[in-house]
């Protein structure tokens, strides 16, 4: 049969299977080698709490979602063109986001009569025979068999031989989408280099897997997506916590600081301890703290002994962390607060993304406690957002809060990155010792109202700090009540100042004036992005901001949202930016709020802002 | 302010009194931590410390109002969490004389968690646990060392809380170096301090702490010329553990069972007796379990004084840039413009 291939602009690609499947794998190493085809993209990674769920249930199900095409991608996308499902639970969970007309590659041994119960399909109720895949291109692959088979002569136990099921399903889709298998081969021969017997058997499934579609007549199309005109320059396949550790590092180095990172493992936030722990060679020290508070409070140690002290957690340890980021704002000393934000109140929903730490890194600590926050947007934009938090903390003398979120951190994008010597230097100062001998005076401020750095093991520079109110400029513990409301003032004027020092706002994209104003913040960015494309080229008069800084807030925000008759903010909470805005400006922003754990669909909030419209 | 060097950088040589500050100390007159601070000047200026080398880093409590009283550098930080500030402050520079201040309630309660990391890791600071066995800041409640029955503001019934034991929790931590003083023996104490300085590795000293305001007397039997003798056990190294007016009575081994026997009687002389060896951990366990009150209790074994136990073991500051100096001598510096790159890249043209 003739293999007809077909031009695609953009394809959504479900990778759907039981936790232990295998299928996070499998969607990243086809996400690299999408991203080295040169297809703009973005992912979506989604599984569950649970580490080992009871097989074949639907609690167990794992996916990982990716939209690719020679388009920009600014979502991974709402609906697929494409699930893979491997097991009865995963098609069970997924169909009802197939596109109309979509495909479904089936993994036929999955659907055995034990599957089918563990996802509670009625007995009688076989979805390969009844009329649930109706309206589908359906192409079912009896893959445990056919692997079992590619590899029958490797001595691996059963056990081993299904593991390589994923590498099977891997193969027949690079060949669906006429690439090469050298981008996995490769990876597969650096991870299995000292199990050459695993490393085999990998090969072979994935190249069974691939030659599947030549020799049987199961699929008779191939398809090609184009690369993505992108700006020229040198990528890389990039996901937030990961871009968050290359800022970090980077900011240390232009900085000249060591860089010290205390943290206590929590999802989605621990991949940047493990990430960091690995580049020691860059210097930086890592420490795996015995809780929430001593790991921000060993970061608030290390700054004052002159290092980049960074701590890096989620919603439930940034509220552990307060007491000892109240201390760092009387302190003033420098402090990165990573929080990859992740579904909430209290434990809630580990490994689903939110945005609902905003008004707790804003307000969530005792007493008049104000410290700049900025955001990230998307996995590469955390690169320098890192760089930024880093820099505003040192010359700023400020703790400073740092927002991610699951979707971001998990999340995967082409990133054209940079080259060393093109980022600039960062300045920083410590205090000397006073040549004319006189006192040194720990409180006293320069013209950004930050006090000095001033290191222990500095000869002259004797000084006592802590939580206790202070004097200005001498530093000494003080109750005096009009003392206390100017530092109150003073440290709440240094941090409004930063505004000064960073760039105004800008239209992301669409109009600089007319009906409507997106604005969004953090991982809200591609879906904001994405609707404004589809409304102003549906003539609309719509513009997208998107905030970085939340704390203090660009200069030119209110002017700019006084070109625009009414102003929506998306969120993926119950809406807390639209609370802030309100308050600060008076202005009646409209909220529009998804709290589902996942991104912001397309149409959910392309259909908010056309009603808006009418 | 100390000046502590000449323009050449060379030490001035310092006094007790250069190393405090302008401050008024603010404890209650009569206060146990008055002598503590005396010794605590008087050590760093034997010992021949240079202020801008040295810090003082406290949680909350009474005691840890210490820093604002020594002119060194100082952070008073928040309850509780004091070693793990100190721990971040070691990494950064493992060159400072870092000491940890703490109380009762403050290292034991709200902090018990750090207490039993910081000495396990065995960063090296020195570690002064002011034990006065009451919350003097929040004024008197019981401490998780009050005495059982304890009547305080929030047990007027009396504590049914059953109390920690400080020195089995340090050696329970695996720490390296385990001691107790008083605020009443500031010759003793100035020698435990100056131990607790030498030892490369995190030194617990408790120190027994008269509040003269919410707890007074509450080592009395210890600290005082008429019980002391018969009370307080003064730990020496390679002595056999003798006490008593008259050094008349000794403790003796008898299998795991410590016995507290009469050497006048004639039944058994001083070669007889336990001798004192810091090295031995599980010798140390047991001196830490002669913890009964001889107030309540008169057959109560007497209350030991001095090291514990000691140990070498490498310091986690010290292996943590050991590991980094390896890393980076095997691997070369880090390339920032490999790292950016990353595994594979593409380009656009």
């Amino acid at each position: 049969m003739e293999t007809l291939t077909q031009e695609k602009q953009a394809v959504i690609i479900k990778f759907a299977g039981d936790s232990g499947d295998g299928m996070q794998l499998t969607g990243g190493l086809f996400t690299d080698d999408t991203a080295i085809s040169g297809s703009d993209l973005a992912t979506f990674p989604d599984f569950p709490a649970e580490i080992r769920a009871p097989i074949g249930t639907v609690a167990g199900v794992s996916g990982f979602q990716l939209h690719f095409g020679s388009q920009r991608i600014y979502t991974p996308g709402d609906r697929f063109d494409v699930l893979v499902a491997m097991n009865a639970a995963a098609l069970k969970v997924n169909i009802k986001s197939v596109k109309k007309g979509g495909t479904i590659i089936l993994s036929e041994d999955g659907f055995d009569s034990k599957n089918l119960r563990l996802a509670k399909y009625d007995e009688d109720k076989n979805p390969l025979e009844d009329n649930t895949l109706e309206g589908f291109e359906v192409i079912k692959i009896p893959v445990t068999k056919l692997t079992r088979e590619a590899i029958s002569e490797s001595s691996l136990g059963t056990k081993e031989k299904d593991r390589c099921k994923n590498m099977f399903v891997l193969g027949f889709l690079l060949w669906r989408y006429s690439r090469s298998m050298d981008t996995t081969l490769k990876f597969l021969n650096a991870k299995f280099k000292s199990k050459p017997e695993i490393l085999d058997a990998n090969h072979k499934a994935l190249m069974a897997g691939y030659h599947l579609g030549d020799t049987m007549e199961l699929s008779s199309e191939r398809y090609v997506v184009k690369p993505a005109e992108l700006a020229p320059g040198k990528y890389r396949s990039i996901m937030g916590n990961d871009a968050l550790v290359l800022g970090l590092i980077t900011a240390s180095k232009k900085l000249g600081l060591p860089l010290f990172y205390g943290s206590y493992p929590i999802t989605p936030a621990s991949s940047i301890l493990h990430a960091l722990s690995k580049q020691k060679n860059f210097g930086v020290r890592t420490f795996q703290a015995e809780d929430e508070i001593a790991a921000v409070s060993s970061a608030i140690g290390a700054s004052y002994g002159g290092s980049l002290g960074i701590t890096g957690t989620s919603g439930p340890g940034l509220a552990l962390k307060g007491e000892a980021m109240g201390l760092a704002v009387m302190l003033e000393l420098p402090l990165v607060v990573i929080d990859v934000q992740r579904g909430g109140p209290s434990t809630g929903l580990p490994t689903k993304t939110e945005q609902s730490d905003l008004l707790q890194a804003l307000y969530g600590r005792n007493g008049e406690c104000p410290m700049p926050v900025v955001s990230c947007s998307k996995p590469s934009d955390c690169f320098e957002v890192a760089m930024e938090a880093c820099r505003i903390a040192v010359q700023h003398m400020t703790p400073v809060v740092l927002l991610s979120d699951g979707y971001i951190a998990n999340g995967a994008e082409p990133w054209r990155f940079p080259k060393a010597s093109d980022i600039p230097e960062m300045k920083v100062s410590f205090a000397k010792q006073h040549e004319d001998g006189s006192h040194f005076m720990p409180y006293q401020r320069d013209e950004k109202l930050a006090r000095q750095w001033a290191v222990p093991g500095t000869p002259g520079l004797l000084h006592r700090v802590g939580g206790i109110e202070k004097e200005d400029v001498t530093g000494n513990i003080s109750y005096d009540p009009a003392n206390h409301e100017h530092m109150v003032k003073t440290r709440e004027r240094k941090v409004e100042m930063i505004a000064d020092y960073i760039p105004v706002q800008k239209i992301e994209s669409g109009h600089e004036s007319g009906d409507i104003l997106i604005l969004g913040w953090g991982s809200t960015y591609g879906v904001c992005e994405a609707v404004t494309h589809s409304l102003t080229e549906l003539g609309y008069k719509v513009g997208h901001a998107h905030l970085r800084y939340l704390r203090p807030f660009p200069r030119n925000l209110e002017e700019l949202m006084k070109h625009f008759d009414k102003i929506v903010i998306p969120e993926i909470n119950n809406g807390q930016l639209v609370k802030v805005i309100r308050d600060k400006f008076l202005l009646p922003a409209i909220p529009f709020n998804k709290i589902q754990g996942t991104p912001i669909a397309h149409e959910d909030l392309f259909d908010f802002v056309v009603n808006l419209l009418k | 302010m100390a000046v502590d060097s000449n323009p050449n950088g060379v030490p001035y040589t310092l006094k007790a009194k250069d190393f405090a500050t302008d401050q008024d100390v603010r404890w209650c007159p009569g206060c146990g931590d008055y002598s503590i601070l005396k010794q605590v000047q008087t050590v760093l200026a034997d010992l021949g410390k240079q202020p801008h080398e040295t810090v003082f880093v406290s949680g909350i409590g009474c005691s840890s109002r210490f820093p604002y009283y020594m002119e060194t550098y100082g952070m008073h930080s928040i309850h509780g969490r004091a070693p793990a500030f100190a721990s971040g402050l070691k990494i950064a520079n493992p060159n400072l004389s870092v000491w940890v201040i703490t109380g009762d309630g403050d290292g034991l309660s709200i902090g018990g968690n750090h207490f039993m990391h910081l000495l396990r890791r065995n960063f090296d600071v020195n570690l002064l646990l002011f034990n006065n066995q009451i919350y003097g800041l929040t004024k008197g409640q019981y401490s998780p060392t009050s005495e059982e029955h304890k009547k305080s503001p929030s047990t007027p019934f009396g504590s049914i809380d059953h109390p920690v034991n400080p020195i089995a929790l340090a050696l329970g931590s695996d720490a390296t170096f385990v001691a107790r003083s008083m605020d009443r023996d500031p010759k003793h104490l100035k020698d435990m301090l100056a131990r607790a300085d030498a030892h490369r590795g995190t030194s617990l000293l408790e120190i027994y702490q008269n509040c003269n305001i919410f707890n007074d007397g509450a080592f009395e039997v210890f600290t005082e010329k008429a019980s002391k003798p018969d009370t307080a056990l003064m730990l020496e190294q390679g002595q056999p553990l003798v006490f008593g007016n008259e050094n008349e009575k000794g403790v003796r081994l008898d299998g795991f069972t410590p016995r507290v026997v009469s050497l006048t009687s004639g039944e058994f002389t001083k070669n007889d007796l336990w001798v004192h060896d810091e090295t031995d951990q599980l010798k140390a366990n047991i001196l830490a379990r002669f913890f009964d009150n001889p107030s309540v209790n008169p057959a109560a074994m007497p209350r030991p004084f001095g090291v514990f136990y000691q140990t070498e073991r490498p310091c986690y500051e010290e292996q943590l840039h050991q590991q980094l100096d390896t890393i980076v001598s095997n691997l070369g510096e880090g390339d920032l413009d490999k790292l950016l790159a990353g595994g594979s890249t593409w380009e656009i043209k």
